[in-house]
């Protein structure tokens, strides 16, 4: 793809947006401003920005569509995207060896017993054949229409990701009320696209 | 085990008098001026309130004092963790009254600084573990809550105590929030009251409370979920009826009156067999009654432990 030098930096800007909470974590476990349970805290921010990236990745199809910007879904949404599994892989990794040391018999237990963990660690599974299939060659080997296919798997991987939030919420649920208020938006908007659409056979531009 | 006896020496044996309270008039010079910010900043008007030695106390690694006050969960000053430490120093501790009153012959309105004064303080290093899994060691500095309510001479019909938290959006940002049904209330059963762990704590580390740990005064009582320890007491109540406590209100399913800590309970949402030592990498297992169940298991005989969560 022919990429000018403007359309570089704004990539490098988006990569280094999506970066920037990892660098924040790193520089507050650097300065100590992890709390006294950096452990959790860890965990709970890893989880957050997972959460907050896909929200964004999720954006990125309404808004090049709003600002007709095609090219910003091909640009960006891969990037945006794999930086949100980024998160989650990093919130999942922080829960078995920081938080349980690599115990698997409590982790197990965990997935099993308490919902949140399990619908947790459901939206991880379904997250990963979306990176998997991440790459030109796979999006070449699939074809558009198997490739949009899986890829839909986020409609259901998002709501999985508020849900798990919601579950995990000791008692004020507002935030993520909120949140799950911008995704369901973000489907709604789906939804009606796809009512709009003429026929059935046709070609659609994007999701 | 690193600290066996707690050191002979202080702070205060190796800094001249003199000089200390200069520093002090320093520091507050200082954040007069707007200098001090961040944490440990309400520490540093802490005066100094000793303790005597308990029998009570344990003999574990105190959790670093910076830990203690700057990790809590007080909801009245926000739901971070940071956030009490952040937000309580516009606390107004003085003039301050609880109220001791209900089923006793003498009800009390009493001056903060006189009931600080009239029992001898100790110092009771108590395991806390927070029902969220999370455990620290703290030096409190406090009086048994017997002592307090013998005084008001408590009548037959006390079979319960009630502790309410001051509630003020003025001064408590986190209140204003319908996130708890405020004033923040807890309660015990009197022989849980009566009980000599139970305490009333007014200081830490050998300093009167910072206001994020609940000050001026807050109850303490080691075998039980660290929420039980209502903050920044206002009234104790004696009556004859259990009381619905406010994480109870909030959320019966996953917070009982008792709250005890129990490995073999697990909350709803998370196991309670294990729990994670403020400062201590590995997760270390929860004991029954926070390993106070020697001195606390009899209260219980005979009672169903999972239904009396």
């Amino acid at each position: 793809m022919q990429q000018s030098w403007r359309d570089r930096l704004v990539y490098l800007g988006v990569w280094l947006a999506c970066a920037s909470p990892l660098f924040w974590i790193v520089y507050l476990g650097l300065t100590g401003g992890l709390t006294a349970n950096p452990i959790e805290k860890v965990i709970r921010t890893l989880g957050d920005f997972g959460l907050y990236v896909l929200i964004v990745s999720l954006c990125v199809t309404p808004a090049a569509r709003l600002f007709k910007q095609p090219r910003w879904i091909a640009q960006y949404r891969r990037t945006i995207g794999l930086w949100a599994f980024a998160y989650v892989l990093l919130h999942l990794l922080a829960y078995i060896g920081l938080d349980q040391f690599f115990d698997w018999g409590a982790i197990g237990k965990d997935i099993l017993k308490r919902p949140f963990i399990t619908i947790g660690m459901i939206a991880f599974v379904l997250l990963i054949p979306l990176a998997l299939t991440s790459t030109n060659g796979m999006m070449r080997r699939l074809g558009p229409r198997r490739w949009k296919r899986i890829h839909q798997l986020v409609y259901i991987i998002a709501p999985l990701g508020i849900v798990h939030y919601f579950l995990m919420v000791k008692q004020d649920t507002r935030p993520v009320v909120a949140f799950g208020a911008v995704v369901a938006a973000l489907l709604a908007y789906r939804a009606v696209q796809w009512a709009r659409k003429p026929a059935p056979k046709k070609r659609a531009a994007g999701t | 085990m690193l600290i066996r006896n707690a050191p002979d020496l202080t702070e205060r044996d190796v800094t001249d008098k003199a000089l200390y309270l200069r520093r002090r008039e320093f520091i507050t010079g200082a954040a007069a001026l707007g200098l001090g910010t961040g944490l440990g900043f309400q520490s540093a008007f802490a005066a100094p309130l000793p303790g005597a030695k308990s029998r009570f106390s344990t003999n574990e690694k105190m959790t670093p004092k910076d830990d203690v006050t700057s990790y809590n969960n007080y909801y009245e000053f926000g739901l971070d963790k940071e956030d009490p430490a952040k937000n309580a120093g516009r606390l107004k501790t003085r003039p301050w009254t609880v109220a001791v009153e209900g089923a006793c012959a003498k009800p009390q309105r009493i001056d903060i600084d006189a009931l600080i004064k009239r029992y001898p303080l100790e110092e009771r290093i108590y395991r806390m573990r927070c029902v969220e899994g999370w455990s620290m060691v703290i030096p409190w500095v406090g009086f048994p809550l017997a002592s307090l309510l013998r005084s008001v001479e408590p009548t037959s019909a006390a079979k319960f105590v009630v502790f309410e938290t001051l509630n003020d959006p003025a001064q408590m940002p986190g209140v204003r929030a319908p996130v708890l049904d405020w004033p923040y209330r807890e309660g015990l059963r009197m022989d849980e009251a009566m009980h000599p762990l139970t305490i009333m704590a007014v200081g830490l580390y050998g300093e009167t409370l910072p206001n994020q740990n609940g000050a001026p005064i807050r109850l303490v009582v080691p075998w039980k979920y660290g929420f039980k320890g209502a903050k920044s007491i206002v009234r104790i109540r004696l009556q004859e009826t259990q009381p619905s406590t406010a994480w109870q209100k909030a959320n019966a399913r996953e917070y009982g009156f008792y709250s005890n800590v129990n490995p073999e309970v697990d909350h709803p949402r998370w196991s309670q067999a294990s729990e994670r030592r403020i400062g201590e990498f590995l997760r270390r297992k929860t004991l029954p009654f926070n390993g106070y169940g020697d001195q606390v298991a009899s209260l219980y005989k005979g009672m169903d432990l999972r239904r009396n969560f």
